[in-house]
């Protein structure tokens, strides 16, 4: 009985239903294209804006994967190939809109204001988290796969409950699309109206497992239909529609509309981390076709096309770049300052007794090994 | 140290103010467990906004247990409400609020049941303060009916504490009485960490005569129940009440048994057991969970390493078999009885020799 009065309560099932061909503002040739649905187009300062944010992410993405091999970094997962979805979805977001990225992240955690040398302490391995969350609005970037799809829906809902206008943006990738939590979100934020975004990048490998082995879906935005959840499925190398499509999603939410599942389909150029061999289940000739669908080209053709970028603006990005890369060079090859006291600060509001103990006994410990020898 | 007001101390002082009545907190009045974990979580809704309580059956049923009895009606859906049956989101859902400024307190309806929401407890509820330097506090409390006796069929019996103690980062509570269990709720509830919070099922029923107050010994206290001079039982959730039913069996047998109830598993209040225990020289721990890798061996090894030249003998634990948890009709051999909690006793070298 409930069930039937969900049913007639959705106008039309089939308009959950993302469209068949990937949505589209701009195409691979930096044209306009004709799959645009019912997007707007951004205006030409956001599209700037995403370009100069792109080559901006970019050279951070390079500079820290380089880094890593320089042993500077514990690890880095790059996110070279995705920067439209990292860069295009955190300009979708409002200042008081919240952003839930995982590991692979970090581009669209610069992107939103956290200062590089932050954004990488995770990575670095000097502390879990470098940033203030509730600064940026810009939760600790997560490694347990899917499971910030739930907190993106509680806060959301939580922002519901207060009234207040707020949205939460949770990226995850196409292997999050199978864990359950995923799952759980998308039913919750249906059934609560949470004013949440989802947004799949589907770059087609979870690691070396492709999406054929991933899901029998015809697409993962499919998945929204089972929970009620209207989907979009977009071209996720094209910034503009990643921004178009995440604004809508915003826009949508923030008017009661609940929650709405965005798949972006992409291509990570780079291997999983620094640490895996991605010729083990991907082929070169793979990698270099998708080398020739890159975002930064794609949007920088249509800028150039249509007179809002010269190569005079296009050399002073360069320069901006080339110093964002320089400070986080300076900052990653600093030695890293720790404190071992701090391990036992932040477990509990107050240390138990317990941990006062252990944190004298470490501190004991160090002091012993730093006497000079008899 | 006993934490209950006897009924005729707090009589005595509402004969003398009758004016005032209607002022004071209620009299004394008979209440169940389950009904004093009501009143926690209606005053506690009542005294901050922030306060919301959601779960599986929370809302219009009140529970299964009923803990959560005519709160949707009186605080509304906005306040308490029905989730779908998913406990990791509850659990994940819960974080995420508290992340924007709300005090999440949530049912897992059976302790085997709240195993979904494992990830979600330890990755992120117990971790998020240390990951972020202690920018981001989570004041979630996670109710959990634990244990067993109730003639439950599978999966509605475990005693899944160690699982939690094991994790830190969170706090966790389990009250031994009415007056404690709306003490405990209440001081977790104000908590600004994580607190499992978990409810001895078998126990939901057993009534005491108490005023009801949050004030009192503080939420990482044990409290002695009985006094004694020459052996400290400890136990919390649902074995308080047979610890005292042995201490009390054991007067016949010239044992003069200290009982403490340790209120809160994590942390582990040292300074109250090593009290107890370097004064009797003996101790005995008992709980409903399987022994091995269990809640009593870290208690067992603390205690040793903390009162060791005080000892008269090992300290012993009377706990479940390391089995898994029986069907009700063989529960009663699996959980731990007066009788066995007196033959470990009776086992603590009183004669001095190695029997």
């Amino acid at each position: 009985m409930t069930a039937l009065a969900n049913l007639s309560e959705t106008v039309n099932a089939a308009s959950l239903l993302p469209s068949a061909v990937p949505l589209q503002l701009v195409d691979q040739d930096g044209r306009p294209s004709e799959s645009a649905g019912d997007l707007a187009f951004p205006a030409p300062g956001i599209l700037r804006e995403l370009h100069r944010r792109m080559v901006l992410g970019r050279r951070f993405d390079t500079q820290a994967s380089a880094l890593t091999k320089q042993g500077r970094l514990a690890v880095y997962p790059s996110s070279r190939g995705q920067d439209a979805c990292q860069v295009g979805a955190v300009l979708a977001l409002r200042d008081q809109d919240w952003l839930f990225p995982t590991y692979r992240d970090s581009v669209a955690v610069l992107t939103r204001g956290v200062p590089a040398e932050e954004t990488l302490t995770l990575l670095r391995g000097d502390w879990h988290c470098g940033y203030d969350p509730c600064e940026y609005r810009v939760a600790p970037q997560c490694t347990p796969l899917a499971t910030n799809t739930l907190h993106a829906v509680g806060l959301a809902y939580a922002a519901r409950l207060k009234k207040e206008d707020q949205v939460a943006l949770v990226l995850l990738g196409d292997g999050a699309t199978s864990e359950g939590d995923t799952h759980e979100a998308l039913n919750f934020a249906a059934v609560w109206k949470a004013p949440v975004v989802f947004l799949v990048q589907n770059n087609g490998y979870a690691i070396s497992v492709p999406l054929a082995k991933q899901t029998a879906a015809p697409a993962l935005a499919a998945k929204g239909i089972g929970y009620g959840v209207p989907s979009l499925l977009i071209d996720g190398n094209d910034a503009a529609v990643v921004y178009a499509a995440v604004r809508a999603g915003i826009e949508r939410a923030a008017a009661g509309g609940g929650p709405t599942l965005i798949e972006a389909i992409t291509y990570r150029i780079e291997a999983h981390t620094n640490a895996d061999d991605a010729t083990r289940y991907r082929t070169s000739a793979e990698v270099s076709a998708w080398l020739g669908r890159d975002p930064i080209t794609r949007l920088e053709a249509y800028l150039k096309a249509s007179d809002l970028l010269d190569d005079v603006t296009a050399g002073r990005l360069a320069a901006e770049a080339e110093r964002l890369a320089e400070e986080v060079r300076d900052r990653m090859n600093a030695d890293v300052s720790t404190d071992p006291a701090e391990l036992f600060e932040h477990v509990y509001a107050q240390p138990t007794a317990a941990l006062e103990r252990q944190r004298t006994a470490l501190l004991t410990e160090l002091a012993d090994l730093e006497e000079p020898a008899q | 140290m006993t934490t209950v007001m006897s009924t005729a101390e707090t009589s005595g002082t509402a004969a003398q103010a009758p004016a005032s009545q209607h002022l004071a907190p209620a009299g004394p009045a008979q209440v169940t467990m389950a009904a004093a974990l009501n009143q926690a979580l209606a005053d506690s809704l009542a005294a901050d906004d922030r306060v919301v309580v959601f779960g599986e059956d929370v809302g219009t049923l009140g529970g299964v247990f009923r803990v959560t009895d005519g709160l949707a009606s009186r605080f509304g859906e906005d306040r308490v409400f029905d989730t779908p049956i998913a406990e990791s989101a509850i659990v994940g859902t819960a974080i995420g609020m508290a992340m924007n400024g709300l005090v999440p307190v949530v049912e897992m309806q059976f302790d085997a049941f709240a195993y979904p929401a494992f990830e979600q407890v330890t990755s992120h509820l117990a971790k998020l303060r240390n990951r972020t330097r202690g920018r981001l506090a989570l004041p979630v409390v996670i109710r959990v009916p634990f244990g067993g006796g109730i003639g439950g069929v599978e999966h509605h019996s475990d005693s899944s504490e160690a699982y939690y103690t094991h994790t830190p980062g969170l706090r966790v509570v389990t009250p031994g009485t009415p007056a404690d269990a709306y003490r405990l709720l209440r001081q977790a509830i104000v908590c600004p960490d994580p607190v499992v919070f978990l409810e001895p099922k078998r126990r939901y029923w057993s009534k005491e005569t108490a005023v009801l107050t949050p004030q009192g010994p503080p939420i990482d206290r044990a409290v002695v129940r009985r006094p004694g001079r020459d052996v400290t039982l400890i136990a919390y959730g649902g074995m308080v009440a047979t610890a005292l039913e042995a201490a009390e069996a054991a007067v016949e047998e010239d044992w003069d048994v200290e009982v403490i109830d340790l209120r809160s598993l994590s942390p582990f209040d040292d300074q109250t057991l090593t009290e107890s225990v370097s004064r009797t020289g003996r101790a005995v721990i008992v709980h409903e969970a399987a022994g091995f890798g269990g809640y009593g061996a870290e208690v067992a090894a603390r205690l040793t390493e903390q009162c060791f030249h005080y000892l008269e003998a090992p300290i012993l634990r009377v706990t479940g078999f390391d089995i898994p948890y029986p069907p009700p009709h063989l529960e009663r051999f699996h959980l731990p009885s007066t009788d066995r909690i007196l033959d470990a006793i009776a086992r603590l070298q009183w004669d001095g020799d190695n029997a």
